[in-house]
């Protein structure tokens, strides 16, 4: 890996943003260069909200996606923006929930239950970010796991590492049904 | 050891004003500065700070104002909109010569513009928002390891010089999350502002010994009571309507920043050795630069970048040597041309200037700098 290009988008109050923040804090901890960054409007939920970011070997300049090679949404109006104009080699993970829109129809495209499976089989809906991560980063391989972990472990409340420690093993779950097919 | 975290610009702006010395910060949030103010309601409080939310930014810079008076390091934080409530008060800053950090993250305007997207559209209002002849420092950083370093100098230069810096970031950088160094306490020389020997001066509060262009500063309440006064005044500090020693006061305050030129401007070149294209780009807008940069050389162009880091006083003496070696200047800037026609005043007679700016919310692109570069 030299340089991947990251854009999460989804809803405001999904988490996407932390979710990249957590990726960029696991770059850092992997001994990697990162730059993260967001765009969202002025409401703080139910907006859409984009956030990405670019994990390097090499020093960074332009700190913004130029051509992404991974694109993941939660929700349908994200991926509908989102996914337009994205080069064919970029990889896209888009919740099941969600209808795949005609512009994608070259790109490799990846459903995964990520709202449900935070929601029923970790039981917090609002782990959902927490699977994403595990699950973008066993698709990607961009760093250890353990870094990761350790990534999730800054970024959380305390009194909930139990329940984002499953998640992060329900991410890993999704992901690897995915690599066994 | 240096430790290696992931950290916002805002966040590393508080924590290179912590280093520096900053122990009191009031403040009015506002998009896209607003971590500054929540990063330092946490962080200084741990070190045996003040934090204070006031009521708006009119009152956020009084109050940094009169805490910088009693001898503590100070701090307010904002953006566009409220950049422009400050300007009052600045200049209070400039005339009573009140060492004072003010930032700006600047965001999309006019008025309320676009609250969470980026700009650089305060340039000229960081010079001359506040009404008079005034000397400023302003200072943009462009990334977020600078960011702190930078954080860092304004006030190392604020307290040497007496005077109020503007540590005009944008949003590119202060939303930007990066992993950065933080090194140690004791890398950086932290300068603090010329205190006199005895707080009971037998001198009067603005008095200067031959040479000194910048008095030495009692901490108000510590000693003798002295005058502080947006009019212009005499050395006592107290109202004059003698116009020599009024026009001796403007000068004297002009001449403390232009004969330090050397000390206060600086600017950094990259690739500048062969190039025969310069990309002038201050703040954020590097970023796009150094990729545009890479992308230009790959096609065979021989492109350069220079970047003033002290914007103002204008990097004039460096930016005429470029001028002189390249057949072209390329400026980029989140605005509509602020920049460029102090640019084109100091180079168009030496090379041509071509011009990328910006004002709808989104960033210049590295294309969009490679499109200046490549037409004929």
């Amino acid at each position: 890996m030299s340089k991947m290009e990251l854009r999460l988008a989804g809803s405001g109050g999904q988490g996407v943003i932390l979710a990249t923040v957590i990726l960029a804090e696991a770059a850092v901890i992997a001994g990697k260069n990162t730059a993260q960054s967001q765009s969202y409007g002025p409401e703080a939920r139910g907006g859409s909200c984009k956030a990405e970011v670019i994990v390097s070997d090499e020093r960074i300049g332009f700190t913004k996606v130029q051509h992404p090679s991974f694109l993941m949404a939660l929700t349908q109006k994200s991926l509908d923006q989102y996914g337009q104009g994205l080069p064919k080699d970029c990889l896209v993970l888009a919740d099941d929930s969600l209808t795949i829109p005609v512009c994608l129809v070259e790109n490799r495209v990846v459903k995964l239950p990520i709202l449900r499976t935070a929601a029923e089989k970790v039981g917090k809906a609002f782990t959902a970010n927490i699977v994403a991560v595990a699950a973008v980063n066993r698709l990607l391989g961009l760093v250890d796991d353990e870094h990761l972990k350790e990534a999730v472990f800054m970024h959380i409340p305390k009194g909930t590492e139990a329940i984002n420690g499953k998640a992060l093993e329900e991410g890993f779950r999704l992901a690897d049904s995915v690599k066994a097919e | 050891m240096a430790k290696r975290v992931l950290m916002q610009g805002n966040e590393a702006c508080v924590e290179g004003a912590i280093a520096a010395g900053m122990r009191f910060y009031a403040g009015y949030p506002i998009t896209p500065s607003t971590e500054i103010a929540e990063v330092s309601a946490l962080r200084l409080p741990q070190v045996g700070g003040k934090f204070i939310q006031m009521e708006d930014e009119l009152a956020s810079i009084a109050c940094a104002i009169g805490a910088s008076a009693t001898g503590v390091k100070a701090m307010t934080a904002t953006s566009g909109p409220g950049f422009s409530l400050k300007q009052e008060n600045l200049g209070y800053a400039c005339l009573a010569e009140i060492p004072l950090v003010v930032v700006d993250v600047q965001r999309s305007g006019p008025s309320t513009g676009l609250p969470t997207s980026p700009s650089q559209g305060d340039v000229m209002m960081a010079r001359w928002g506040t009404h008079g002849d005034h000397p400023i420092i302003v200072i943009s950083p462009s990334s977020v390891r600078e960011t702190y370093e930078l954080a860092i100098r304004c006030f190392n230069l604020s307290e040497k010089y007496r005077t109020p810096v503007i540590f005009l970031m944008d949003e590119i950088v202060g939303h930007l999350r990066e992993g950065v160094e933080i090194p140690e306490a004791g890398t950086f020389e932290i300068v603090d502002r010329p205190v006199p020997e005895h707080y009971y001066p037998k001198k009067h509060a603005y008095h200067l010994e031959e040479g000194e262009l910048v008095p030495k500063m009692a901490p108000f309440g510590a000693g003798e009571r002295y005058n502080v006064t947006g009019l212009l005044h005499d050395d006592t500090g107290f109202p004059t309507n003698n116009n020599k020693i009024a026009g001796d006061l403007v000068e004297r305050l002009m001449k403390k920043i232009d004969d330090n030129y050397d000390d206060i401007v600086t600017t950094e070149e990259v690739g500048m050795e062969d190039a025969d294209i310069a990309l002038y780009v201050y703040g954020g807008t590097m970023r796009a630069a150094l990729t545009a940069m890479e992308m230009a050389r790959a096609k065979g162009f021989k492109v350069g970048i220079f970047r003033p880091v002290t914007i103002w006083p204008f990097a004039e003496r460096e930016l005429r040597e470029v001028a002189k070696k390249v057949k072209r200047i390329v400026v980029a800037e989140h605005n509509y041309g602020q920049m460029l026609r102090e640019v084109e005043r100091v180079a168009k007679d030496d090379c041509e200037v071509r011009f990328v700016g910006k004002v709808n919310g989104t960033v210049i692109t590295p294309e969009e700098i490679l499109q200046k570069i490549e037409e004929a």
